[in-house]
């Protein structure tokens, strides 16, 4: 019986699984003793019925209205805050990822730029958003010059693991070849990293669109201050109005860049 | 003989026609205008216009750039004296995204389950949970706890929820895409055995996802210390908290203090995931 043999020498790990489960259960009891459930706010249900209502009955003058105010202004200023941030923040991170590949540069100088790149990425978004209104004056300007800091962290990451994947035996045959320098940049190292550093940039477009919403908390331009606003004025019939018109535009968004980033993967024209 | 080409030719080589290269023996090929120049100008055209409604202007950056030292110059001199205010929020934190975590890796596993095209093969089920996965993931977490801290009161209740129902929506799209690349075989000797799709599934293929479980767990985890330290921003508890109280008094040595701690827990909890990374890939 072979199948039988095959069963009994299934590694036994009963107490490992005991262990572990016993570990998780532990954590899960430590941490949820502060999460304490006061349960509904005094308000809290007429909140969450006035949100059911206004997600079904959403304010359409707003979601028509052309002028400033209107939903596909805000709309387009987001997308416009999320494509500038983008591509500043794509091409600001060029130098530095190169600067702290530790396969183009010594060692020491790259820990110093990841060093760098590890402190854009660890003030949250908000924070730089208020350091930069300080600058620029609130208004979607400053969201687009905070969205420029913040991708160059994220961006960097990805892009240094593609300068470190760099297929060098390529290099060396153009030189072998008698290639000078900026022909082995042209067709040695451009057409290796040109996919992977566009599909990162459309990921992080992707993330910007979101994080745009949500700068515009502290003022930073795009539909985020008036979708909050309608939050803490309990303007319900708004709120739904916002939140439809930005679900629609991720999802659209979203559905696209996958597209593209698919075709680059594949190397489709 | 050249084949008979019944593939579409694309609008752009229509108008655009191929550079026609003859080779040295005779035969020919069709080279494809590059489509670059298109593309240039159409990015151009789009950054200009972005460029007006942002109202982006360069000078003032330039001009102003000395003010964006006043509050930097602040939060890189930490306030060490503060730290013991930041303990407490900061342990609020952690525990609101380990539960948050656990709560939405637990509740995105069932879900997957019904939203990959290869175990669920009733195609409208599998394609109404994932277009609720994706309007879930579209709305940003801030929007959630903002609401949610106004139905179930400010704290961590509303943080903790507002991260669950986060981590179930990029969970469960992880874990389907990830199911859908599994070998099917096992999978399929189950069934024929008689397994119901459960147990077939439970033997055959949570073995095969489980590291990538896992290491999603793992990855939304370090998301969502991340994020929870903003939601306090609109009252759901945690660090956050802190932070826009600092922010507010305009104490930014404090907030210095509470962005180094951040940066510590951050650090660590990387590295531990690496290290656990390392042990179950």
């Amino acid at each position: 019986m072979t199948v039988m043999e095959q069963l009994q020498a299934e590694p036994k790990n009963l107490w490992k699984r005991i262990v572990l489960f016993l570990v998780l259960l532990a954590v899960v009891a430590w941490g949820s003793d502060s999460i304490t459930y006061n349960g509904i706010a005094q308000q809290g249900s007429v909140v969450a019925s006035g949100i059911i209502h206004g997600i079904t009955h959403p304010n359409l003058e707003l979601l028509f209205n052309l002028t400033d105010a209107g939903v596909p202004y805000l709309i387009l200023q987001t997308i416009a805050i999320a494509i500038l941030g983008t591509i500043f923040g794509a091409i600001l991170a060029i130098p530095i990822s190169f600067l702290a590949s530790t396969n183009i540069v010594p060692k020491w100088i790259a820990y110093i730029f990841r060093s760098l790149i590890l402190l854009i990425r660890t003030i949250p978004s908000m924070v730089w958003a208020l350091v930069w209104i300080r600058v620029t004056g609130p208004g979607a300007f400053c969201g687009v010059v905070t969205q420029s800091v913040c991708s160059i962290g994220m961006i960097s990451k990805m892009y240094i693991t593609a300068i470190e994947d760099l297929d060098t035996g390529i290099l060396e045959s153009l030189d072998a070849a008698g290639c000078n320098t900026f022909e082995k940049i042209r067709v040695g190292i451009l057409p290796q990293l040109s996919a992977s550093f566009i599909s990162t940039a459309i990921y992080r477009f992707d993330i910007n669109l979101k994080d745009a919403t949500t700068l515009g908390i502290v003022g930073a331009g795009g539909i985020g201050s008036p979708l909050v606003q309608s939050i803490t004025y309990s303007r319900w019939s708004n709120v739904g109005s916002f939140l439809w018109a930005l679900i629609i535009l991720v999802l659209i968004i979203e559905y696209i860049s996958t597209r593209i980033r698919n075709r680059l993967a594949r190397g489709h024209r | 003989m050249p084949r008979a080409e019944t593939k579409k030719v694309p609008l752009f080589d229509r108008v655009f026609k191929p550079e026609h290269i003859v080779l040295e023996n005779g035969n020919s090929v069709d080279r494809p205008r590059s489509r670059m120049p298109l593309i240039l100008i159409c990015l151009i055209a789009v950054i200009i216009i972005s460029l007006k409604m942002t109202g982006f202007d360069f000078n003032v950056i330039i001009r102003r750039a000395k003010e964006l030292t006043v509050i930097l110059g602040q939060i890189f001199r930490p306030n060490f004296g503060y730290f013991p205010n930041i303990v407490k929020p900061l342990i609020e934190t952690v525990k609101m995204s380990i539960i948050g975590t656990i709560a939405g890796c637990a509740i995105g596993l069932p879900l997957s389950i019904f939203a990959s095209s290869n175990i669920n093969h009733n195609k409208p089920t599998m394609l109404v949970i994932r277009f609720i996965l994706s309007v879930m993931r579209s709305v940003p977490t801030l929007i959630y706890a903002s609401v949610l801290a106004l139905v179930f009161g400010l704290g961590t209740f509303a943080g903790t929820l507002a991260i669950t129902v986060f981590t179930v929506g990029i969970v469960a799209k992880m874990l389907y895409e990830s199911i859908e690349t599994i070998d099917m075989k096992p999978y399929e000797a189950m069934i024929s055995f008689g397994a119901s799709t459960l147990q077939a599934f439970w033997t055959a293929c949570m073995p095969q996802i489980l590291p990538t479980y896992i290491d999603d767990c793992l990855y939304c985890f370090e998301l969502n210390i991340r994020a929870s330290s903003i939601l306090g921003y609109v009252g759901a508890g945690g660090l956050g908290v802190l932070i826009r109280e600092r922010t507010g008094l305009r104490a930014y040595n404090d907030l210095g203090m509470v962005l180094l701690i951040l940066f510590t827990v951050v650090l660590v909890i990387d590295l531990v995931n690496d290290h656990i990374r390392s042990k179950i890939m």
